[in-house]
């Protein structure tokens, strides 16, 4: 596994070879830092921690300076990554050439946050009739049953909170990896707003 | 420059707009058939142009075998070899679409004769 911890900058598209246009994504990657390396003999598993995007001094605490070691400076943006497939020590940069040669990639990110949504946006439950005499529209029904149990069992699907919660997508294209301008193009959409971290990684199911 | 606007930058052809709405134009348009390539061309009225930069796009209108049909073009798209206008049109609006509910002469855009063929011909 390999992966990158990027920003994404927004949408738009693009002609591909056959002259189709194509919906991507641009994911701006500024250079990733080697801050840590996790191994199996001292923490049981194999692990990189890359950082990225420097942070001003003044914003940095003592505790969280501590993680930096070895010349490298505070970064804003930290994710560990299990079982890096490149060899590297700490202090190494990468950039957008660690990923050009992959087909497809994940992307994990943090979705937009929606609110209080009810149970047919949030849980795609259909509802009921909206004409026709029905007094059933958007609610989600029942949901402590009859005499057994008689109670609503923990983790019933309800009206609440949605979004912002940590979202994978699989299987995006990788359409364009430019080094100048240190972007990804993948085709589709990826989780959250404009300016959002996310993380940029080999397919895990290709 | 927006790192946006920049990506879409590369591919942007040079004077890809060289009509206005009301305009009636030919659009040279590739077909890949197999191994072949050949060229169609689409001609028609210029009714709306729509979005900006590599978005950009041409609604064209014509009336064939009496139904009317639209295609909207990319225009800065590879497939599109290039456009050609045949007919320059007086209009004072940016998008066209009461031509839809007219029908025969009604339909017809007054031509402007103003910059008249010459500088395209």
């Amino acid at each position: 596994m390999i992966g990158l911890i990027g920003k994404k900058a927004g949408m738009t598209q693009v002609f591909d070879e056959e002259g189709t246009l194509t919906p991507v994504t641009v994911i701006e990657v500024e250079p990733n830092v080697v801050v840590a390396s996790r191994t199996l003999e001292k923490d049981g598993y194999n692990a990189v921690v890359l950082g990225s995007v420097e942070m001003k001094s003044s914003n940095v605490t003592k505790p969280y300076a501590g993680q930096f070691k070895n010349d490298v400076t505070p970064k804003k943006h930290v994710i560990e990554i299990r079982d890096f497939e490149k060899e590297c020590n700490v202090g190494d940069s990468f950039g957008v050439e660690l990923i050009e040669n992959l087909v497809y990639v994940d992307v994990v990110g943090t979705s937009k946050g929606k609110g209080f949504q009810g149970v047919m946006k949030r849980h795609n439950f259909s509802g009921g009739r909206a004409t026709h005499g029905s007094k059933f529209h958007r609610v989600g029904g029942s949901t402590g049953m009859a005499a057994y149990p008689s109670k609503v069992i923990k983790g019933t699907k309800m009206a609440g909170r949605m979004g912002g919660e940590k979202k994978t997508v699989q299987n995006l294209e990788v359409v364009r990896v430019d080094a100048e301008k240190k972007i990804v193009l993948v085709k589709g959409a990826i989780p959250g707003t404009k300016n959002s971290i996310v993380l940029v990684r080999t397919a895990k199911k290709k | 420059m927006d790192i946006i606007r920049a990506v879409g930058a590369e591919q942007l052809k040079d004077n890809a707009e060289n009509f206005r709405i009301g305009d009636t134009i030919k659009v040279h348009f590739k077909i890949i058939e197999g191994k072949t390539e050949r060229i169609q061309i689409y001609e028609g009225l210029v009714i709306a142009l729509n979005n900006t930069g590599i978005n950009r796009t041409v609604t064209v209108r014509k009336i064939s075998y009496g139904v009317g049909v639209e295609r909207i073009f990319p225009i800065h798209s590879p497939k599109i070899d290039k456009i050609e206008v045949s007919r320059m049109g007086k209009v004072r609006r940016a998008k066209l679409y009461y031509i839809r509910d007219r029908v025969g002469k009604a339909a017809k855009v007054k031509q402007l004769m103003k910059r008249k063929l010459k500088k395209n011909a």
